[in-house]
């Protein structure tokens, strides 16, 4: 069942001319198209997970409406920087390990711990042979009403925790989710987290571009069954009908919502920003 | 924690100007006709626009060698697979195609490219496949050096569902825009408008392009302007 280690091996054997003519194997590369952090927390019900919707190339803001976070499978998400289009292929041998485990039919299903662990082992190979796929991954998930977060960076360093962040976002999230996470958070009380980490990311991180997505697992009580709800959601303002039985069973039989990009409002108010060079002329 | 980001080599100088926009029924791919080695101008009207099949093209920009054999292969193996599948291939398929070979060969290949097509699935769908091997379907992207030039551009004017005309208009426009800042782009402009009822090739002379800031109207010769004017003294 295992499938075979992931390496630049393509998916249609001898399509690759090129690669298989014994030219030099590939080496460390450089990014081209890049996204920027990814922010994930542990909250009551499950997870969640922030990432903005950019696709920088070098200095040039070139795409700005990447989905840089999907669904893995039934219990987990994936959040990815770095290089897109190992991200792509990421998402490539993900499709191919959930359709392997699907086919065996057994009533068993790969768990978010499951995936990362894949993920890991795919990071930290790739990275021996010095050809590493250039991301840095957050997963996220819910199996057996356990809950699960974990990232795993290009040369394989992995943990779990209960909030993650990669890129920018250790240096500028990891401090503010150390201060005000706390276990148990309700939904609304994440989300605001989040914001406040993904607005500090949109003032400080060059590559960040305001446009964002949010992706949750939640385990949902209807008609006393916990179910497992994959959503990326709306805007909080529209947060109270989630809540509703009416509202959760109409989305559970729906399915996965596709998440709504939306911006930050930001503050340029304050009065030290007006006049900030007034008594001391030629700084800034 | 991140490893160190690396050379962030990204924009390399791709001597071009290359377009795909959708419209409401179809696509229109635009580019420049400029190919230079170093400062010299090898080709001043060449067709970056390339055919891959009867309802699929490719605008190609970067190094013309490496954009040339991936047109190549991915027309070769089209072209089986059409016959394969006995009706003509999806542009997603085509894309998909280019963005295999440009992944896989990240390391060596220097190419972007934008495919773009109609079938009868899906319409009228462009794809933009940069540096790296990375696959955006998206409703209109640039490519090229001068690309950079049409950012700006194209924020203010894009809009979804023109028509065809408007789209045509808009891409010479732009082109025509990147040509006369970008130094690697130059030349005529070649547009393909693909729909459901095939793909029309068009040719837009210099002379036919509007004037931008501090260009002058062509003239024959001076003798022309200096008979035309009243017999006076040149003033500067």
């Amino acid at each position: 069942m295992l499938s075979k280690l992931a390496d630049s091996t393509p998916a249609m054997p001898g399509l690759m001319l090129a690669s298989a003519a014994g030219s030099d194997s590939q080496r460390t590369l450089y990014p081209y198209v890049t996204g920027t952090s990814v922010v994930g927390i542990k909250y009551k019900d499950g997870i969640l997970l922030a990432a903005d919707m950019g696709g920088s190339y070098g200095s040039t803001l070139r795409y700005k409406t990447v989905e840089r976070m999907k669904p893995v499978g039934k219990h987990s998400i994936i959040g990815a920087s770095g290089e897109l289009s190992d991200f792509q292929e990421i998402m490539r041998y993900l499709d191919e390990l959930i359709l392997n485990d699907n086919m065996w039919d057994d009533g068993n299903s790969l768990g978010p711990k499951e995936v990362l662990n894949y993920l890991t082992r795919v990071m930290y190979n790739r990275r021996n042979k010095f050809n590493p796929l250039w991301n840095s991954l957050v997963l996220g998930g819910i199996k057996n009403g356990k809950k699960y977060l974990g990232t795993v960076s290009m040369i394989g360093v992995h943990y779990e925790d209960n909030h993650v962040a990669t890129g920018f976002g250790n240096h500028l999230a990891r401090p503010i989710l150390r201060d005000e996470w706390h276990d148990d958070m309700t939904f609304e009380e994440g989300v605001k987290l989040l914001e406040k980490c993904m607005r500090v990311l949109l003032y400080r991180d060059r590559s960040a571009v305001n446009k964002l997505q949010f992706h949750s697992e939640t385990l949902i009580n209807v008609n006393d069954k916990l179910l497992l709800l994959s959503t990326a959601f709306e805007w909080l303002s529209k947060m109270p009908k989630f809540y509703t039985h009416k509202q959760i069973a109409k989305i559970t039989e729906e399915g996965v919502t596709i998440s709504q990009p939306y911006s930050l409002k930001t503050f340029w108010g304050f009065s030290a920003f007006q006049n900030p060079t007034v008594g001391a002329e030629g700084s800034w | 924690m991140d490893a160190i980001s690396g050379d962030l080599n990204a924009p390399h100088s791709m001597g071009t100007t290359i377009i795909g926009v959708t419209y409401d029924g179809g696509v229109v791919l635009g580019a420049d006709s400029r190919t230079s080695t170093g400062m010299y101008v090898a080709n001043r009207a060449s067709d970056k626009i390339t055919q891959l099949t009867d309802n699929v093209y490719i605008c190609r920009s970067g190094s013309a060698a490496d954009s040339q054999i991936v047109s190549d292969y991915v027309r070769y193996y089209l072209h089986q697979h059409t016959i394969q599948l006995g009706q003509p291939a999806t542009v997603k398929v085509a894309a998909n195609l280019v963005r295999l070979i440009a992944y896989n060969n990240k390391n060596m290949l220097q190419t972007g490219l934008i495919v773009g097509g109609w079938d009868k699935y899906e319409g009228g769908k462009i794809y933009g496949i940069p540096l790296g091997g990375t696959i955006l379907e998206l409703p209109f992207t640039i490519g090229g050096s001068g690309s950079s030039y049409l950012y700006g551009f194209f924020d203010q004017v894009w809009k979804e569902g023109m028509t065809q005309d408007e789209a045509e208009k808009l891409v010479v426009k732009a082109v025509s825009l990147a040509i006369a800042r970008d130094g690697a782009s130059g030349g005529v402009v070649r547009t393909v408008t693909i729909n459901k009822d095939g793909a029309t090739r068009k040719f837009y002379p210099g002379e036919s392009l509007p004037l931008w800031h501090e260009e002058l109207e062509a003239k024959d010769s001076l003798l022309d302007i200096l008979s035309a004017a009243s017999p006076e003294p040149m003033v500067s």
